[in-house]
C-alpha cells in the first residue's frame, strides 16, 4: 500500500489572507474587513443624507425626469428627434454626438499625426521643417482659440445661403455648412449590399491564405486583380441586374434655408477640424519618438536587403515601433473625446452642451444630470483604453515579446 | 456650505471673456459638486439663518447675468449697474446699511440655478423667468417681477421679413438652459415651420454667431434683444419683429426653507414699487420722512415697526430709496429714457397708470 499524496490546504483562503493581509496575516485581512465597512458606512450615510437635505429643500431628485417631454430642439440628431421626445432621448442624442465627432476626430488626428511625423523624420531639409512647424505652431497655442477660429474665422468667410457657392449645381458650401445630395434606397439596395459583404469576406479569406502561402511555403501570390473583381466587380453586375442602389435627393433653396439633401452643420466640421489638428500635433511627436526608439540598424538592415525606404518603414520599422507608440497614443485618444467638450462653446449639440447644459438647467437636477455625464466620459474612456489594451496586447505577442 | 466660496476672484469684471468660456464646463462640475457635498456633507443644508449669515458675513452674495446692458453689466469702471442689479443693491442698504456692500457672481443661464441651490449665492437676480417648474421643482421661490418681458425675433433688415410668421426654414441663435428655448420649439411646432435652432452656452456667443451669419434669426427676451443690439457693430442693420411670443415675468429667486429671507427680498422690491407709487423719491426722502401722512408715516418708519417685523431696521424703505430711488427711478435709469436702450414704460408702469406693478399695501 503506497503512501497516498497529501492534498493541499485549500488555496482560496490562503490567496485572500496574501492578497488582503499581505504579511500581516489573518490580523490584515480583519483591518482590512472593517476598514471597508467603514468606508461603506460613510457613503451610506454621505447618499442617505444628501437624500433628506434635497427632500427639505424640494430639490427634485432621482430618474424620474427621465421620463418626462424635453420640449427643446436640437440641431443635429443621428437618431430621430423632435421637442416632444424625453429627456432620455436627448441624453442618447447627447452621446451620439459625442461618440461622432470623437470617432472622426481620431480617425483624422492619426492620418494626419502619422503623415507629420513621416515629414519631420524625412531626409528631405523643407519637408522635416514643415512638419517641424505645425507641430510646434500648433501644439502650443490653446485648444479653444483653434476652435474658435475654425468656427468663426471661417464661418465669417462664406457666403451665405443665397449665394452659396455650388459645385456641379448638387453641392453646395455656405454659411449654414456643408449640403450635399442625400441617398435613397432603392430596391436594388439589398442585393448590392451583400454582394458588396460577400466581396469583402472573399477577399479577406484570400488574403489570408495569401499570407500563409508566403510564410509557410514562400510562395508570392498576387491577390489584387481578384480583389478588385471581387470588390468592384461583383457589385457592378448586381446592380446591372438588379438595378441602381441607390437615388439621390438634390438640395434645393428654399426660403431661409436648403431644403432636401443632407448638411454637414459647420459646428461639426469647426470642432473636428480643431480636434483633429491639435490632437495630431501630440500624436505626430509619440509617433516620431516611437520610429526613433528603433534602432537604426533596422532600417540599414531594410536597405541592405534592397528595400526603399518606404517598404523598409511599412515592414520593419513601423511595427516595432508601435509598441512604443499605442500607451501613449491612448491617452491622446481619451484627450481628445474629452475636449470634445469644448463644444459647447460653439453650439455643437455635444453630451456636455444638450445633456449638462441644457437639460441640466431646464430640469435643475444638477447631481443626477452631472454624475451620469460622468460616468458616460468614464465608459467611453475605459472602453478606448480596453481596445488599444487589446491591440497592444496583439502586436506584442506578433512580435514575440 | 462654505465649500463653494473657496473660488476666489468671483466678483471681479470677466474681463478676459475667453478664459472663462474656457472654464465654463469646469465650473459646472465644481457647482454641482459643491452641491453634492453641502447635501452630503451638510447637517442641515436647508439653512434658515440667511439673514443672520449676511450679517456676519458683511457682504451680500448676489447672482447676476454676465453682461446684459440695462439689467446687469458692468460699467467702464467695472461697478456693476442695472435693473436686477438695483434689487441686490436695495437688499444690501437694509441688511447691511451699505449699497456697496456685494459680492456680484455673474452666472450663465446654465449655472445660475445650482448656485443658488449649492448656496454660493443668497439670492438670484438675473432676468430669470417665473414658470411653476422653477418655483417647485428647483428648491427655490421666486419673490416677484421686477419687469414684465416677453420673447421676441431680431432679424437682419436685408432680409426683409416683417413678422415671425415668414420665418419657415429659419436658422435660429439662442441662449441655451433658457425658457426662450423652450417657447421657440412650442411656436415654430404651433405654428407648423421648420427651423434650425443653435444653441451658445452664453448669450455673447449667440450674438457674435447672429452677427457672423450663422443664423438668420436671434431670439431672447425683447428687452435682452434691444440690450445685444447696442453690441452689434451696425444696430440700424438690424430690426425686432413686432410678434411677442411669450409671458417673461422676470424676478428674483431665493432658496426654499427660509421664510425671513424670502419675506426680505419680497418686500425689498414691493417697497421700491410702493415708493414710487407715494411719490417718494431719492431726492424728496428726507422731507417726505418728516410728513405727517399715516400712510408715509408706516412706510418710512416714524411710525410703528414694520421694518423690525421683517428683522430688519425701521428707516428700511429710507434705506432703499436712498441707495436706488423707486421703482420708476431705477427702471428709467436702467433701461428706460435714462439710459441709451430706451425702453418705454408698456406694461411695466404703475398698476394706477394702466400697467401691471403692483405692490401689496405696507401696513
Amino acid at each position: 500500500m503506497g503512501v497516498e499524496a497529501r492534498k493541499p490546504p485549500t488555496q482560496i483562503a490562503l490567496k485572500l489572507r496574501r492578497a488582503l493581509g499581505g504579511k500581516a496575516g489573518w490580523n490584515g485581512v480583519a483591518v482590512q474587513l472593517v476598514f471597508g465597512a467603514i468606508l461603506a458606512w460613510i457613503a451610506y450615510e454621505i447618499i442617505s443624507n444628501a437624500r433628506t437635505n434635497l427632500e427639505t429643500q424640494h430639490i427634485a431628485a432621482g430618474f424620474g425626469f427621465l421620463q418626462n417631454s424635453a420640449s427643446f430642439d436640437v440641431n443635429q440628431t443621428l437618431i430621430s428627434y423632435s421637442g416632444s421626445d424625453t429627456y432620455f432621448r436627448v441624453f442618447v442624442v447627447g452621446v451620439l454626438n459625442t461618440l461622432l465627432v470623437s470617432v472622426i476626430g481620431i480617425f483624422f488626428a492619426t492620418l494626419i499625426g502619422f503623415v507629420v511625423a513621416l515629414c519631420r523624420l524625412s531626409p528631405n531639409w523643407l519637408v522635416s521643417r514643415v512638419g517641424g512647424l505645425y507641430v510646434e505652431a500648433i501644439r502650443n497655442l490653446p485648444l479653444l482659440f483653434q476652435i474658435l477660429f475654425w468656427y468663426l474665422a471661417v464661418l465669417a468667410a462664406l457666403p451665405n445661403p443665397r449665394q452659396s457657392v455650388s459645385i456641379l449645381g448638387s453641392f453646395f458650401l455656405n454659411n449654414r455648412g456643408v449640403i450635399v445630395p442625400s441617398p435613397l434606397a432603392q430596391p436594388g439596395l439589398v442585393p448590392f449590399l451583400a454582394m458588396l459583404a460577400l466581396g469583402l469576406v472573399a477577399s479577406l479569406v484570400l488574403r489570408s491564405y495569401a499570407r500563409r502561402a508566403l510564410f509557410a511555403q514562400g510562395r508570392v501570390i498576387r491577390i489584387w486583380p481578384y480583389v478588385l473583381t471581387l470588390l468592384v466587380g461583383l457589385p457592378l453586375v448586381t446592380m446591372l441586374v438588379f438595378g441602381l442602389p441607390f437615388s439621390f435627393e438634390f438640395p434645393q433653396l428654399k426660403g431661409f434655408n436648403f431644403a432636401g439633401g443632407a448638411r454637414i452643420i459647420p459646428e461639426l466640421v469647426a470642432l473636428t477640424v480643431g480636434l483633429s489638428t491639435y490632437t495630431a500635433a501630440f500624436i505626430a511627436e509619440i509617433v516620431r519618438a516611437g520610429i526613433q526608439s528603433v534602432h537604426k540598424g533596422q532600417m540599414e538592415a531594410g536597405s541592405s536587403l534592397g528595400l526603399s525606404r518606404g517598404t523598409a518603414l511599412r515592414l520593419i520599422v513601423v511595427p516595432q515601433a508601435m509598441r512604443v507608440i499605442v500607451p501613449p497614443l491612448t491617452n491622446q485618444y481619451l484627450n481628445l473625446t474629452k475636449n470634445s467638450s469644448l463644444a459647447v462653446a460653439i453650439g455643437y449639440p455635444d453630451l456636455v452642451s444638450v445633456w449638462a447644459g441644457t437639460s441640466l438647467s431646464q430640469t435643475g437636477q444638477a447631481i443626477e444630470i452631472i454624475a451620469t455625464t460622468m460616468g458616460v466620459y468614464l465608459l467611453i474612456s475605459l472602453f478606448t483604453s480596453a481596445v488599444m489594451s487589446i491591440y497592444g496586447w496583439r502586436l506584442n505577442r506578433s512580435l514575440g515579446a | 456650505m462654505t465649500l463653494a466660496r473657496l473660488n476666489p476672484g468671483r466678483d471681479t469684471v470677466p474681463d478676459l471673456e475667453m478664459t472663462l468660456k474656457g472654464l465654463k464646463p469646469m465650473k459646472r462640475v465644481t457647482l454641482a459638486l459643491s452641491l453634492a457635498l453641502a447635501a452630503g456633507l451638510s447637517a442641515q443644508a436647508a439653512d434658515a439663518q440667511t439673514l443672520k449669515t449676511i450679517k456676519d458675513r458683511g457682504t451680500l452674495s448676489c447672482g447676476v447675468s454676465q453682461g446684459l446692458p440695462g439689467f446687469s453689466s458692468p460699467d467702464d469702471k467695472g461697478n456693476w449697474t442695472g435693473l436686477d442689479v438695483d434689487v441686490c443693491r436695495a437688499i444690501a442698504a437694509v441688511v447691511l446699511n451699505d449699497p456697496t456692500k456685494i459680492k456680484f457672481v455673474p452666472l450663465s443661464a446654465k449655472d445660475r440655478f445650482t448656485a443658488l441651490q449649492s448656496g454660493e449665492i443668497d439670492v438670484l437676480s438675473r432676468n430669470t423667468t417665473w414658470t411653476v417648474s422653477r418655483d417647485t421643482s428647483l428648491g427655490a421661490n421666486f419673490t416677484g417681477v421686477t419687469y414684465y418681458d416677453g420673447q421676441g425675433f431680431m432679424v437682419k433688415k436685408s432680409l426683409k421679413v416683417n413678422s415671425a410668421l415668414e420665418l419657415n426654414s429659419a436658422s435660429v441663435c439662442v441662449q441655451t438652459g433658457t425658457t426662450t428655448e423652450l417657447n421657440l420649439a412650442d411656436y415654430f411646432k404651433a405654428n407648423n415651420m421648420k427651423y434650425e435652432v443653435i444653441a451658445f452656452g452664453t448669450i455673447d456667443e449667440a450674438v457674435k454667431a447672429y452677427e457672423s451669419g450663422r443664423c438668420d434669426v436671434f431670439t431672447d427676451d425683447s428687452s435682452g434683444l434691444y440690450a445685444s443690439r447696442l453690441k452689434l457693430t451696425n444696430p440700424a442693420d438690424h430690426i425686432v419683429l413686432p410678434e411677442i411670443i411669450s409671458k417673461e415675468p422676470l424676478g428674483p429667486m431665493v432658496r426654499h426653507g427660509d421664510d425671513q429671507w424670502f419675506d426680505v427680498v419680497k418686500w425689498t422690491l414691493f417697497a421700491m414699487v410702493t415708493a414710487e407709487e407715494l411719490g417718494i423719491t431719492q431726492k424728496n426722502v428726507d422731507e417726505m420722512a418728516k410728513s405727517d401722512k399715516p400712510e408715509l408715516k408706516r412706510v418710512l418708519g416714524t411710525d410703528g415697526n414694520l421694518g423690525e417685523q421683517l428683522g430688519l431696521t425701521k428707516d428700511w424703505v429710507i434705506r432703499i430709496v436712498k441707495a436706488v430711488g423707486n421703482y420708476g427711478e431705477s427702471f428709467d435709469r436702467n433701461v428706460g429714457d435714462g439710459s441709451p436702450l430706451k425702453i418705454s414704460r408698456g406694461i411695466n408702469s404703475l398698476w394706477t397708470k394702466g400697467g401691471l406693478q403692483y405692490a401689496p399695501p405696507i401696513r
